[in-house]
């Protein structure tokens, strides 16, 4: 999502060299969006004790050494803890091995993201909303550790030296957590007066010496939501509908309750809870309860019924969402225009870990334990649900297993209805539990959709007007969203990749269909770059095919204007050996390039065919996403978001019949298994400039690179995902 | 009914009923969170433990079935091969959302406790039934590799 082009900014993305803080304007929530709060030191300040020390609302310093950094995003694998730690340990001059990381707490005053407004994680904006912020709050602990000092040793400041955890002054020299207590007590440093580093003096940030700060993962001592226990915690299932929007109309739970353990089933607004001593047992008592659903109001289409609709609806005018000169007239006055229609189905995000939330409702009080990726909204859901103020709310956060946009939901749906469980059992901790079945039934997926492409080409064989449709379902109509989000009847998640991209198409229009079907969709990692990107690189690729130009030339041409894009696909195809080595027979080789959350990726694919099978064997990337903060993170997030991309282009698949979800487990919903996996080899563009997203951009080019090199062995082209050779 | 197993060298008595898979056992009655759920199915490896020596995925295996077994969950690994699996873990930042990553070091060592060398096509066929959505699969084969230097060298100089 580009939440950027939403957001009244007056920056839209930190700029390495500004020493003020952020400021974002009034635009969005005006007094949520600070930068470093400085809170005063507490009353702790004035112990000497081993409890950490306030230096301001991201370092805690203990005397025992322990610099601590609340990470205000959630950790779910992205590297958050480790590169937002990184910046304040580079500006803190700290050592690496004595910083640590938590969750901060829910508290948007203090842990907005700042291109959000509010509190969360997503649109791979972690890094890019807070290197500034962070580095600021590092050099801020530091000033005050350096004040500390100078008052101690009575020296100038200007002449101490901070270096790996260590402040020093000629013979003087002194731990940071033996000045702690001091330098906690020193005033809060005027943030103009902090001195930050130029990316020469760099230590940490860029470098590859530093390890993983979300520790645990590799003995299962890491904690996630499934793992929370507290005394006399009860465990939660439900028994959803089994089609959406469809509503209990009667259910007996008498069996449900005669089994041993199960302390009560009840109605709730998304089906009938189970509540009991474990989860085997709510599962078995699940089983044997009796619903009768009343299906009157639910979604009874198959998938392919919806397909069908999105298919007509592409050969109508849509809403306009992008309009350059008049490209009608030009593919009319054509005589020979090429069109494809491309088809996407629903996907689910099958994270490791199902979803889960535990919470316990005191009165007008909640307190929750999860892996929380929408701390303001989600409080704000939760304090409108028990009819209170969200000061009332208390979120714990927790590693959570996998997210892909899952736990970002508009509706805070799992998270409310463990609340709708918990208030039932007033004073009594509840960890609800999705089955896989439930996660991959119960819904919000990526919506299906259908585009239609057609193009006409100049003398010179360069698409000189190109018109796009597009149909599906917008993800954020109906959310709290959806006033910033959906501008004119455009929901940009539905079209960005093909709005405002890098090629020099002068005539152009994208024209939306939005659609409302009883399914309910959600972002998946890349959002809408992961439909919009297959349609426009495979697009590219058949028209340099008809104009009978190399596919990588082709874009050259077509990105003259576009230095980014130009300089990520050249070196892309550079390390590849595109058009410079030979590949055995039945090999093919692919290419795309697409920008998405500020970054710009290449990825150049070869597959070899069998028959009607085909193996994805290598994938060359080159990423520009400025300045990369942690490399080997960098490395990891471009393999994670190609090997997730390229598990729904091979695999991944949910279709309905007569409105009953198909796939209920791995063994129907397929992914990507090591076997499977190509080899991977990235290669990071030396920047200067802010860093940009990492997360997400990895994901958009795989499925058309891998679909352009199988069309480079068959010769067809690929418009339907996953891709099928027969 | 109660049930006597054996968990990481130690004796545990526990009244559930015997077709309580182990994996829940362990979870919710034996506070052992590090064997993760992710199917309950045998499909996706999460809950991988050792039973007997074998890589075993315990939302399959019932606790009835689990008696008189020795079984070591991700808690109790104590082996060379473990010890280098976990360390290659950290050194090459295999993890990254991590829920997967118990099953992974449970298969993976079990793997090397059985074949010290594997290839590339080994490390597939024992580790294609763990799956992990990160795709950390090449850190994954990577790791592997690099614990088993450990023991082919160890072999040459021997």
């Amino acid at each position: 999502m580009n939440i950027r082009r939403f957001l009244k900014t007056d920056t839209a993305v930190p700029d390495s060299s500004r020493r003020s803080f952020l400021k974002v304007s009034a635009g969005a929530s005006a007094g949520l969006m600070l930068g470093v709060s400085f809170s005063a030191p507490t009353a702790l300040a004035q112990q000497a004790s081993d409890a950490a020390l306030e230096f301001n609302a991201f370092v805690s310093i203990s005397p025992d050494n322990t610099v601590k950094v609340l990470i205000k995003h959630l950790e779910m694998g992205q590297g958050v803890y480790t590169g937002l730690a990184t910046c304040v340990a580079e500006e803190l001059d700290a050592d690496w091995s004595q910083v640590v990381c938590e969750h901060a707490p829910a508290d948007v005053t203090k842990y907005a993201n700042l291109l959000m407004g509010q509190q969360g994680t997503g649109g791979s904006t972690a890094i890019a909303n807070s290197f500034m912020q962070m580095r600021q709050a590092g050099a801020a602990a530091k000033a005050m550790l350096v004040a500390a000092a100078a008052a101690q040793w009575q020296v100038n400041a200007s002449e101490i030296t901070v270096s790996n955890g260590v402040v020093s002054h000629g013979n003087h020299s002194a731990t940071f957590g033996e000045l702690a207590v001091a330098a906690a007590q020193q005033p809060t440093p005027d943030r103009s007066s902090l001195t930050m580093k130029t990316p020469a003096e760099f230590k940490l940030i860029g470098q590859d010496n530093t390890l993983r700060k979300d520790v645990g993962k590799h003995n299962g001592t890491a904690i996630y939501t499934q793992d929370v226990k507290l005394p006399g915690m009860l465990t939660a299932v439900v028994a959803h509908p089994p089609r959406f929007g469809a509503k209990i109309r009667s259910f007996d739970a008498s069996a449900a309750l005669a089994r041993r353990g199960v302390q009560q089933v009840f109605e709730i607004d998304s089906g009938v809870a189970v509540v009991a001593s474990d989860y085997w047992t709510a599962i078995k008592a699940r089983e044997q309860l009796q619903i009768e659903w009343d299906a009157s109001e639910a979604e009874t289409r198959s998938s392919g019924d919806i397909l069908a609709q999105y298919r007509e609806l592409v050969e109508t005018p849509g809403a306009i969402a992008e309009a350059h000169g008049n490209p009608d007239s030009v593919l009319s006055a054509s005589s020979d225009v090429t069109e494809l229609m491309f088809e996407y189905p629903y996907l689910a995000h099958a994270q490791m870990e199902p979803m889960n939330c535990v919470a316990q409702v005191n009165g007008d009080s909640a307190e929750m334990w999860y892996g929380c990726q929408s701390p303001t909204s989600d409080k704000a859901a939760i304090a409108q649900l028990l009819g209170t103020s969200g000061d009332k709310v208390t979120i714990h956060t927790v590693f959570a297993g996998g997210g892909f946009g899952r736990r970002a939901n508009p509706a805070s749906d799992y998270v409310l209805e463990s609340v709708q469980i918990a208030r039932q059992v007033p004073n009594t901790p509840v960890k609800l539990v999705w089955s896989r079945e439930d996660d991959m039934q119960a819904g919000y997926y990526r919506p299906a959709y259908v585009h239609k492409l057609s193009a006409a080409l100049d003398a010179a064989g360069k698409p000189n007007a190109m018109k796009i449709r597009i149909a599906g379902q917008s993800i954020m109509a109906g959310t709290s969203m959806a006033a910033m989000m959906v501008r004119d009847g455009i929901d940009n998640t539905s079209v960005e990749g093909l709005t405002e991209f890098a090629y020099d198409v002068p005539e152009r229009q994208v024209e939306l269909h939005s659609p409302q079907v009883g399914v309910p969709v959600q972002w998946w990692r890349s959002v809408g770059h992961t439909h919009t990107a297959f349609s426009k690189e495979v697009f590219i690729d058949a028209l340099a095919r008809k104009a009978g130009a190399d596919p990588v030339a082709y874009r050259l041409e077509l990105l003259k204007n576009n230095p980014r894009e130009t300089a990520v696909l050249k070196l892309a195809a550079e390390k590849a050996g595109w058009g410079t080595t030979e590949l055995p027979e039945g090999w093919g080789r692919g290419v795309a390039v697409h920008t998405s959350f500020g970054s710009t990726v290449a990825e150049i694919v070869d597959v070899s065919v069998d028959g009607n099978n085909f193996k994805v064997e290598r994938v060359v990337a080159a990423i520009d996403c400025g300045i990369a903060v942690n490399p080997s993170i960098v490395k990891a997030q471009v393999e994670s978001a190609i090997a997730y991309g390229l598990s729904a282009a091979l695999a991944d698949e949910v279709t309905l019949t007569d409105g009953h979800v198909d796939q209920t487990n791995f063994h129907n919903y397929r992914v990507l298994r090591m076997n499977a996996m190509p080899k991977v080899e990235t290669h990071i563009v030396p920047s200067t400039n802010a860093p940009s997203g990492v997360g997400e951009p990895g994901t958009p080019p795989i499925a058309p690179a891998v679909a352009n090199a199988l069309a480079a062995v068959t010769g067809r082209t690929f418009t339907r995902l996953p891709l099928r050779l027969a | 009914m109660a049930y006597l197993l054996t968990i990481n060298g130690q004796s545990h008595e526990v009244d559930v009923e015997g077709d309580m898979p182990l994996l829940w056992v362990v979870r919710d009655h034996l506070n052992l969170t590090g064997t993760k759920f992710g199917c309950g199915m045998a499909q996706c490896g999460a809950c991988t433990v050792h039973v007997d020596g074998v890589a075993t995925r315990t939302c399959v295996m019932t606790v009835a079935d689990s008696v008189g077994k020795n079984i070591t969950t991700i808690e109790g690994l104590q082996s060379p091969q473990a010890r280098a699996v976990q360390q290659a873990w950290v050194e090459l930042q295999v993890p990254q959302c991590g829920y997967c990553q118990s099953g992974q070091v449970m298969s993976a060592t079990a793997l090397l406790e059985q074949n010290p060398n594997p290839t590339d096509a080994d490390i597939d066929a024992a580790m294609s039934g763990n799956i992990c959505r990160c795709g950390t699969y090449p850190r994954i084969k990577a790791g592997i590799k690099m614990a088993s230097a450990q023991f082919t060298n160890a072999a040459e100089t021997a």
